[in-house]
């Protein structure tokens, strides 16, 4: 005879062997999550057709009809949403690629400070840091903002310099260059340089391993990027017009502006990231072992080559994950733009974009994507430059 | 087994909290209170004091609706919006009525999921200049930096104005109107353009409100009125009649003061729009007296604007074209039979 | 005969080695180049603090109720700060449009939460149970004294009964019935039930709104406490009473529309306090979410990892602000139509589930860190998964990775300034709608100044806080 409490037991068993129950766990886990997005999905279909609202991306191809204060692209009022999202892309692109460079200078120059033996220099360093770490970003770019517009005249007052740059509180107007034809030689020859001196450098390594001879391929670089494009520009006989700005009516015409909103911009992201690059420079220079300066001292590098040489390719080893997370941060805080009026992508898309077309799900999607990709791009550079480093360094 | 029962329960569950919902007039009988969607930053149309207390055109709209469904301006609740979040929060039912000085657009109307319900107030939009600058007309812009806030109709009148006048200009937009007055008063700008209300009641928050001047022209119509979600005919009608209720208030010299007398009026519109004789309110789901509730409490339309925006506020608009179509305005509300 | 060589006594150091020279020649002038930069440093500590100095402190306007006290300050090129402006509007910039009349409640969550948590924050000052219940106390007393007997009642609730719990021995009850396993259960859940049941039914038969749901799903908690926290101590049970009886009485109070206390909708909350509210829940529910989301990313489970990994990754790659956003403008969309949360709830859930996937990979760092050996060592003592993590693996791991968990806190307190954006009246938000007041026009500066002092002092305070954290606990690890 069977006992009737055999199936049960069996089936309690099955209750508690892991490796169903993981797998229970997990399909209630996938159940539930493909409810709740089922839900979501069917209450903003069931929402958006009520209030008849259309959805998908054919807004892009739209007229968009507003304006925007900076473009890099051309761009007008009869241009599509489609190019308004560029333009602000392009604009963050900008602002973010400026901060990281900025930020990295100041962050390894404050962080070096930070670590000097002169104790003034080095407090100030350490000051500077804590005051600036512990601020909201986005308090910091609303003082800027004020901070820069306040003392500035208007434009009939303008701070004038040789009558070519003007500096008053419409921003910073300096001449723009005009490209005549015969301008693409120069930057032929601009191209032709970089490309000639990416190819020297790599070869000076090769003949140095080979020979342990050093070539000076960065000084030559250095004077090919900047000779070429000259010798260039004198054979083509200098293509270039200046376009002057004057005052007329009530502001500048003609030469290029930088908008106070891009300045404030720039130095709130790059001063409030040089503080956390700096403290992530100064771990890594400490993470040196103190033997290794030691010896380079005694293999008779002055200090300028084994901060260099010995020091600086060591840290970097530290310093890179940090640094990449850093820049990624200085990208997604770049969106806070939007609260000083620089026309980034959030502004134009997700502020003035979003309300004038009223597609809230697309917009926002197409803009997390973006950060997302910029994040993912960036991670990626980085990553492979740190491989690189690390196994340079061992 | 169990995994698959589960997410049929909560499938159904999930429609079943789908399915469920009714006319938008019973929700708020139910709930007590209906809920406005207001601006909270525009001195004269909605704005709280320091304890809280609101006042302005929009409020009282909201309030007139609120004495007509429950003979209490008190039980609404005002809900400050962003012009981001606005038509969502409205499309959601996160709140009733949009009152918060919005454009009526075709757009808007026929797009976005919402249906206006009337005209409250004929606004256009305005440029305020310094004057300092000189400038007499809106012809002498070109090249002018102008002050905007996002997203706002305003952003595509300014831009439509100057390229049909073949000027340039310089945007500078702003996340929110205070930013923009603010960053105009520093001089960021030299022009500053919102509807011409708008105009009027930022002038006042000026450092020197003396030195500005808004100029003659008007570039835009801006008509803002309520709106209400799509989809709901019952509870459009009771906020666009709410509306046409005042103005024929007003219309008929019925105020808040003399309404008790009107009551007892020979004159057959007052006695219809009073629900002396008939149910009129009745058949739209409120009671016969619903506008005798809003004059009372709220007052007419005329009093509305006196109150919030009229000649004694520190705003000073004139009637203008807000004034009734009898007096050369362009106030003029069907007739309530 | 031998001379005894007596050596001469040394010389003194040369006096620029020695003594204040000394100091200054070692550490400012040691070469030319470093003489150079200490000069250039005085410089411009010269070019920045005076002039910051006489705009703060000594041109500026510190007497006053209106702006009159101010208006000296543009002419004659002076430039001085307007503190008058900050102080007329620092009932605003504390809690926003909160009614005058209903502020002591902002005072009372805010005093009651510091006196909660504060044994917690500081252990070892409270070691001794003495002092800790001395503490407890003096705290209700305070309470009793400053804000009246209600108040009392309830510091009394939340600070006293935890050194009293753990007298409470719920286990002996339940031994007979232990016996059978199944049956032991089903009486605790039965016990639980009915308990939950009586407080529901008591609390709907109060006059007035008592939240009975909550309220007895406090009391259910409390009683789930007393069953699996067997004699446990009274440290624990403050960290369950924060957790449970706090977030309780703080919506009461904050709130109201219950126990006889005003209802004060959300978006009349502004200022400081709102910062504080945002920033303690968004601190409160990141730790733990972020934790389950590091858990999962190291599953052995396909799916959980994958959701996990994916959740993390795409949310650490978008702004906050398109989550605000996100939650502002699309989260009513996904919602079944009538439902809808308020708008500073939506801001809440933006923020902690942002701030959560960056906890998990600081704490996925700590749970790297942590020797294979342990693992093996928990599991062979027979551990489950729940308590080889709990009781063995995440004790240790958080422990690694306080000033990385801390700098986030840190992260998530600063970027509250962000809900600003979407409408709220944060500290930020209130500063920016008093800039634009008809009667203080144009003291930008001091606004700012003023605001970023205080997220300073927060800030400051809570990192020095977590460097004494990891000092204690590398101590005890050595």
């Amino acid at each position: 005879m069977k006992d009737p409490s055999d199936t049960r037991s069996s089936k309690m068993m099955m209750l508690y062997d892991p490796r169903f129950r993981s797998w229970l766990a997990q399909a209630l886990v996938l159940a539930a999550l493909a409810a709740v997005i089922g839900a979501a999905v069917y209450n903003t279909a069931h929402n958006l057709e009520k209030a008849g609202l259309t959805s998908g991306f054919g807004f892009l191809g739209e007229v968009a009809g507003f304006d925007i204060s900076l473009t890099l692209i051309d761009y007008s009022r009869a241009s599509t949403y489609g190019r308004a999202f560029l333009v602000g892309l392009l604009n963050t692109l900008l602002v973010s690629g400026i901060g990281i460079l900025l930020s990295t200078a100041l962050g390894f120059i404050i962080g070096v400070t930070r670590l000097s033996p002169n104790w003034l220099i080095s407090r100030m360093a350490a000051v500077y840091i804590e005051i600036v770490r512990n601020i909201p970003l986005l308090l910091q770019i609303l003082f800027w903002y004020i901070a820069i517009l306040n003392p500035l005249p208007r434009p009939r007052q303008a701070l004038d310099l040789m009558d070519l740059f003007f500096l008053c509180n419409r921003g910073l107007i300096i001449p723009k260059p005009v490209w005549l034809p015969g301008a693409g030689l120069v930057l032929g020859a601009l191209i032709a340089a970089v490309a000639a001196a990416a190819v020297l450098v790599r070869w000076a390594r090769h003949h140095q391993m080979a020979t342990g001879r050093r070539f000076p391929a960065y000084y030559v670089s250095t004077g090919l990027i900047i000779g070429l494009p000259l010798a260039a520009l004198a054979a083509a006989g200098f293509p270039i017009r200046w376009d002057v700005p004057t005052l007329q009516g009530f502001n500048f015409r003609g030469g290029l502006t930088v908008l106070p909103e891009f300045i404030a911009l720039c130095l709130a992201l790059s001063l409030y990231a040089a503080a956390f690059i700096a403290e992530n420079v100064r771990s890594g220079i400490m993470s040196v072992d103190k033997g290794q300066i030691e010896a380079a001292r005694a293999l008779g590098h002055r200090p300028g080559m084994t901060l260099r040489l010995v020091v600086i390719p060591q840290a970097m080893r530290v310093i890179i994950p940090p640094l990449t997370s850093q820049h990624l941060t200085l990208v997604k805080n770049s969106s806070l733009a939007v609260v000083i009026g620089y026309p980034d992508l959030v502004h134009v898309f997700a502020g003035t974009t979003l309300n004038q077309t009223g597609q809230a799900v697309e917009i926002i999607a197409i803009t997390m994507l973006v950060y997302l990709t910029t994040s993912l791009t960036i991670s990626f550079i980085m990553n492979r430059y740190n491989i690189r480093h690390a196994m340079r360094g061992a | 087994m169990k995994g698959a029962k589960l997410i049929a329960v909560m499938a159904i569950l999930v429609l079943a909290a789908t399915a469920a919902h009714a006319g938008i007039l019973e929700n708020v009988k139910k709930a007590g209170e209906i809920k406005v969607g207001v601006s909270g930053k525009v001195p004269g149309f909605s704005v709280p004091d320091q304890n809280g207390v609101w006042s302005g055109m929009d409020v009282d709209f909201g309030r007139a609706v609120a004495a007509a469904v429950f003979n209490d301006p008190g039980k609404v609740k005002f809900v400050p919006v962003t012009t981001s979040e606005r038509f969502t929060a409205l499309q959601t039912g996160e709140i009733d009525i949009l009152s918060r000085n919005t454009t009526w657009t075709f757009q808007r109307d026929a797009k976005q999921g919402i249906d206006f319900c009337g005209i409250l107030f004929y606004d256009g939009q305005g440029f305020m200049v310094n004057k300092k600058l000189g400038v007499k007309s809106a012809k002498e812009l070109d090249g002018a930096s102008i002050c905007i806030q996002i997203g706002t109709t305003t952003e595509l009148n300014v831009s439509d104005y100057f390229a049909a006048n073949k000027m340039s200009y310089k945007p500078v937009v702003f996340e929110s109107a205070d930013e923009s007055t603010v960053m105009y008063d520093t001089g960021r700008c030299d022009v500053y353009t919102t509807d011409a209300s708008g105009l009027a009641a930022r002038r006042t928050t000026l450092s020197k409100p003396a030195d500005h001047i808004i100029l003659a022209e008007v570039i835009s119509k801006e008509p803002l009125g309520p709106a209400v979600r799509h989809g709901d005919q019952q509870w459009g009608d009771i906020v666009r009649w709410t509306l046409f209720a005042l103005i024929n208030a007003e219309e008929l010299g019925v105020t808040s003061e003399n309404v008790d007398e009107m009551m007892k009026s020979t004159n057959p519109s007052i006695k219809r729009l009073l629900g002396v004789e008939d149910n009129l309110g009745e058949q739209m789901g409120l009671t016969s007296d619903w506008v005798y509730r809003i004059v009372k409490h709220v007052g007419n339309y005329g009093e509305i604007y006196d109150r919030n925006v009229g000649p004694d506020t520190p705003l000073g608009l004139e009637r203008g074209p807000n004034a009734l179509w009898t007096q050369g305005g362009l106030m003029y509300a069907p007739p309530v039979r | 005969m031998t001379v005894q060589w007596t050596p001469k006594p040394d010389l003194p150091p040369p006096p620029l080695d020695t003594g204040f020279a000394g100091w200054l020649k070692k550490n400012l002038f040691s070469s030319f180049w470093n003489g150079l930069l200490t000069v250039a440093g005085l410089l411009i500590i010269l070019a920045t603090v005076p002039p910051f100095l006489r705009w703060a402190l000594i041109n500026a306007a510190w007497v006053g109720d209106s702006r009159e006290a101010c208006i000296h300050l543009g002419e004659d090129g002076i430039s001085g700060a307007c503190w008058v402006f900050i102080k007329v509007r620092l009932g605003m910039f504390m809690y926003g449009f909160y009614p005058d009349a209903e502020r002591w409640r902002v005072n009372l969550a805010m005093v009651l939460l510091a006196l909660a948590a504060l044994p917690i924050l500081m252990p070892q000052a409270f070691e001794k149970l003495r002092t800790a219940l001395g503490f407890a106390l003096a705290g209700t007393i305070a309470v009793f004294v400053l804000f009246g007997p209600g108040p009392g009642a309830a510091a009394a609730l939340l600070l006293v009964l935890p050194f009293g719990l753990p007298h409470v021995r719920l286990k002996a009850i339940f031994e007979k019935v232990d016996a059978q396993p199944s049956a032991g259960l089903a009486a605790r859940a039965a016990a639980l039930a009915l308990a939950g049941g009586i407080v529901y039914a008591a609390a709907r038969g109060f006059e007035g709104n008592a939240l009975p749901g909550p309220l007895a799903g406090v009391f259910i908690a409390l009683l789930l406490g007393l069953m699996l926290l067997d004699r446990a101590p009274a440290a624990a049970w403050q960290w369950v009473f924060l957790f449970t009886v706090y977030p309780f009485i703080a919506y009461v109070l904050l709130m109201g529309d219950a126990y006889g206390l005003a209802y004060v909708e959300t978006h009349l909350w502004g200022g400081m306090f709102l910062t504080l509210v945002i920033a303690v829940i968004g601190i409160a529910t990141s730790l733990p979410i972020g934790i389950l989301l590091a858990l999962g990313r190291r599953s052995t489970m396909p799916v959980t990892k994958t959701l996990c990994v994916c959740f993390i990754e795409l949310i650490r790659g978008v702004p906050l602000i398109s989550v605000l956003f996100m939650a502002s403008i699309m989260l009513p969309l996904f919602l079944p139509e009538g439902a809808h949360f308020d708008k500073l709830l939506r801001a809440l859930i933006g923020v902690s589930l942002f701030y959560a996937a960056y906890m998990a990979e600081v704490v996925r760092g700590g749970l790297q860190a942590i020797p294979r050996g342990q693992y093996e060592a928990a599991e062979s003592l027979g551990c489950g998964y729940w308590r080889m993590m709990g009781l063995i693996i995440l004790p240790q791991a958080l422990r690694l990775v306080i000033p990385g968990i801390v700098n986030t806190f840190l992260g998530l307190f600063k970027d509250t300034t962000l809900v600003a954006v979407i409408g709220l009246m944060d500290m930020l938000g209130i500063v920016k709608t008093a800039l634009a007041d008809t009667e203080w026009l144009g003291f930008p500066k001091e606004a700012y100044v003023f605001a970023a002092a205080v997220f300073w002092v927060f800030c400051f305070g809570m990192s020095r806080y977590s460097m004494h954290l990891e000092k204690r606990f590398q101590v005890k690890r050595h």
